[in-house]
């Protein structure tokens, strides 16, 4: 055991910045963390065994006690809860004979709840051992448990054909959909596989790329919406000998999944950027920090990394362009949504908690190992590489005057189609309704759980201009104001995800509570105000349902809504959205579960107090509370 | 890294140093803004949002932004007051701190703020789960329902070798300050005491003295916090 644990840390040079690599391959080997590996850990990286369980402890992902044979993640985001959560999880307990949280005691099965796995559009899914088992009914999750005790293999469980194009790669064998509905320029096969890096940049200067991506007018497509240009130029004249480049798939808002799609099927695209990126900054090393969720496409991008390098399209003299070196590795998450922030992503690649940092600095000055670091979503690099090679002219005549572009949605939810839709920036809600074939639709969550639910009798209110603001998805209050601000905030990626709900949803208790639910869980802990106020808004919105509520409840909730906005991260200072922004759109729904007229917390119900002695003296209720 | 800048909190002129973070410049001008999770020559963390102040009309942590020449900072407004206040309740809802009880009573931080800003009844709930002592080392227990995870004993106390004899535990509400068990058996008499007093409230309490100093005579007993920088 001993030896294998040494192995592990000399492959990482006993470096505890690789912590997180050294912890996963633990994981992989041994299925767990025992103490006598903390112990060695500790030893040998020079910190205190506390210190590696402070890691260890932050990622849902990583154990310390031993996990089963098959373990089974059924996710429970909300369009998960839409379509049967509840029935599969009660069908995969009573099939298995343990409830979530614990692990059978021939060790075969273990249950287990997770955040958002990327899978809106096929779910409710699980991953089972960094497997993913999409569209689940009770049906397949009885058959699912009944093959595990047959003794079948993961492989021998699946129970659909291979995904569409690459999901089907012998790499991958994965039997995820892309679900692409609509493709525009980014995702359009109009491009030849990395023209970019052989033809464009060769004849380039670092300068006139980053001049392309500013007059294209390029932001941030993880939501954040900084002027991506800017962020290369700043990168560019940060002095340093190493510079880094970080591809941000590590996304988390429940309801996204494009960056699932463009690694599936785009990713050459997305490491042309990189590279490109790495062109214009002078940077010499990279990082992709993938989602532990889409561990299922390592193997796969590994090869085409292989590839690249093979092709002279990674490494030294990159393209025959002197001095120009170069090289990707990818980093695996273990599992915390807050690493989607780019700072707190840095820590995790440090080996750390996933706490975001405060700035300044920010990660372009002082960043990965304090190297001057740029941070960019996937969509961000990809769209990067199509920009340089059409022109900023091109690019600007898609979109509005003041977003150029196109926008990856991921929709799902009630509706037929749910999937990606490469959409102009500019499309209104109600385009997006109808491409994804939604009707009967009663709300829309756009943003994510951070962003903002739409009342769908506003939508016609909405301008095309006034949409916009939805889409800036640091905060509704902040929304509008969101583009003109210049290094000055950083956020979590959520650009993209639209969530539809049809009129039988039960808005206040299926979905805030589940969106409350979510940043409870996903909190770092670190701030005062989000590690306590969404749990204790979120008691108060139960109090509310249960109708307890008064009317100043109400108010409570808003005020104290405002007190979580000087949390330090766009997780912590959005982590009331769903709150505050049910209660601008959909305040009638409080307002029906409060008790009428009532101005005082009422929360004393005699006849509930006195049931036990009526019932035991065989007397009837006499007080009826109004 | 000498050269000095001016800039204003609440209107009032402030020389400070280049580099200096608002706190500090604050602190030796004779302005106090309140501080929890800061501490003295550790880089700060800005966790407990305490501090919190304005500027240009956003809300920031003096003791992480770095004072700028003409910055406008607002710190004793009534907003930012009453912020601060629901930042004590909300440490005070979430933990158990009963101060009469208490070994740390008049030497606690946050008990000092809680006067400071006439907290009377939480406008939160008190809904904290019982988290319950840790006891084991010879010198040291750690009370986990007054802990309100500023991280001071996590940065400040380590052996020679920089390893921490404190860690967090978990995340997100179930987020804990936990010493390390190896550790704690051979931690110095001296750096124990350190970590009681580096602990702004009763969380880290040393074993076997107790109450030496009468309540009533302790150090906020006498003079409210950040009386003794405040000039005017």
């Amino acid at each position: 055991m001993k030896e294998k644990i040494k192995t592990i840390l000399q492959k990482y040079n006993n470096d505890r910045g690789r912590l997180m690599d050294i912890l996963i391959d633990l994981m992989e080997n041994s299925g767990y963390i025992d103490d006598f590996s903390v112990s060695v850990l500790a030893e040998d990286l020079k910190i205190s065994a506390a210190q590696v369980r402070e890691t260890i402890s932050f990622y849902h992902f990583f154990s310390e006690k031993p996990k089963a044979k098959f373990n089974i993640y059924l996710n429970n985001s909300i369009t998960s809860c839409l379509r049967g959560f509840s029935s599969i999880k009660s069908t995969f307990e009573a099939e298995s004979g343990i409830k979530f949280g614990e692990i059978s005691s021939d060790g075969l099965i273990g249950l287990f709840e997770t955040s958002c796995v990327g899978m809106n559009d096929q779910g409710p899914a699980a991953i089972i051992n960094d497997k993913i088992f999409t569209n689940l009914t009770p049906y397949r999750a009885r058959k699912l448990i009944e093959s595990i005790k047959d003794g079948k293999t993961l492989d021998g469980l699946v129970y659909e054909n291979y995904g569409d194009g690459n999901n089907s790669h012998p790499l991958m064998n994965s039997m995820v959909y892309n679900n692409i509905r609509k493709k525009s320029i980014l995702l359009d096969e109009n491009y030849e596989r990395f023209d970019v890096i052989k033809n464009i940049i060769k004849n380039s200067s670092s300068e006139e790329v980053i001049q392309i991506i500013e007059d294209s007018n390029l932001r941030g497509r993880g939501g954040a919406g900084f002027p991506t240009g800017l962020k290369w130029k700043f990168g560019s004249r940060m002095p340093g000998e190493h510079k880094v480049i970080i591809c941000n798939a590590d996304e988390g808002e429940p309801g996204t999944f494009k960056d699932r799609v463009m690694l599936t099927q785009y990713n050459d695209l997305v490491f042309e950027g990189m590279v490109l990126s790495a062109f214009a900054t002078k940077a010499d090393m990279g990082v992709l920090y993938l989602r532990y969720e889409y561990k299922y496409m390592l193997k796969y991008l590994n090869s085409i990394l292989d590839e690249m390098r093979e092709n002279n399209l990674l490494g030294s003299n990159i393209s025959g362009i002197e001095g120009f070196n170069f090289d990707i590795r990818i980093q695996l998450g273990a599992g915390a949504y807050v690493c989607g922030e780019e700072s707190a992503l840095i820590e995790s690649m440090e080996g750390k908690r996933g706490e975001p940092r405060d700035k300044p600095p920010f990660p372009v000055e002082k960043g990965y190992l304090d190297l001057p670091t740029i941070v960019n979503n996937v969509e961000t690099l990809a769209s990067a590489v199509k920009i340089v090679k059409n022109g900023a002219k091109w690019y600007s005549s898609f979109g509005t005057k003041d977003s150029l572009g196109t926008k990856l949605l991921s929709v799902s939810g009630d509706c037929r189609f749910p999937g990606i839709y490469e959409v102009e920036w500019g499309t209104s809600i109600r385009e997006v309704l109808e491409m994804a074939g939604a009707d009967n639709v009663q709300a829309v969550q756009v943003g994510g759980p951070s962003g903002t639910l739409i009342n769908v009798k506003d939508i016609d209110h909405l301008s095309k201009t006034e949409l916009m603001k939805w889409y800036k998805p640091s905060g509704m209050m902040a929304a509008q104001k969101s583009f003109d601000r210049k290094l000055s905030y950083s956020d979590l990626p959520t650009g993209g995800s639209i969530i539809i709900f049809n009129k039988e949803r039960d808005i206040l208790s299926d979905v805030v509570m589940n969106f409350m639910d979510f940043f409870i869980e996903e909190s770092c802990g670190s701030c005062s105000t989000c590690r306590n106020l969404p749990r204790i808004m979120k008691e108060k919105l139960q109090k509310i349902i249960n109708g307890h509520g008064v009317r100043d409840d109400i108010d409570d909730l808003l005020n104290w809504g405002k007190i979580i906005k000087v949390s330090r991260c766009g997780l912590g200072q959005t982590a009331a959205n769903p709150v505050l922004s049910s209660i601008l759109n959909f305040r009638h729904l409080y307002e029906e579960h409060v008790m009428a007229m009532t101005d005082y917390d009422n929360q004393f119900d005699l006849g509930k107090s006195v049931s036990a002695a009526n019932s035991f003296v065989g007397r009837k209720l006499i007080h009826k509370h109004s | 890294m000498s050269e000095e800048i001016k800039f204003k909190i609440d209107g009032k002129e402030i020389i400070a140093k280049n580099g200096q973070t608002i706190v500090e410049a604050a602190r030796e001008n004779g302005v106090y803004i309140p501080t929890l999770c800061n501490f003295k020559g550790v880089k700060p963390k800005g966790s407990c949002r305490i501090c919190s102040v304005k500027v240009n009309n956003r809300f920031m942590t003096s003791c992480t932004t770095p004072a700028s020449p003409g910055m406008e900072v607002y710190s004793n407004t009534d907003e930012i007051s009453d912020l601060r206040k629901s930042i004590v309740e909300l440490l005070f809802v979430s933990g158990n701190h009963f101060c009469p009880a208490c070994e740390k009573s008049g030497n606690c931080e946050l008990q000092a703020l809680a006067y400071k800003y006439r907290m009377m009844v939480p406008r939160f709930p008190y809904s904290f789960k019982k988290k319950g002592v840790i006891a084991t080392g010879p010198k040291l227990l750690k009370e986990q329902d007054r802990c309100i995870l500023c991280q001071r004993c996590i940065k400040t106390i380590k052996d020679v070798e920089g390893r921490r004899y404190y860690a967090f535990r978990n995340r997100g509400n179930k987020l804990e300050v936990v010493m390390d068990e190896a550790m704690s058996k051979t931690i110095s008499d001296e750096l124990a005491k350190q970590a009681m007093d580096n602990c702004p409230v009763g969380s880290i309490i040393y074993k076997e003295i107790g109450f030496a100093e009468p309540i009533g005579t302790r150090k906020y007993d006498k003079k409210p916090i950040g009386s003794d920088i405040e000039t005017n």
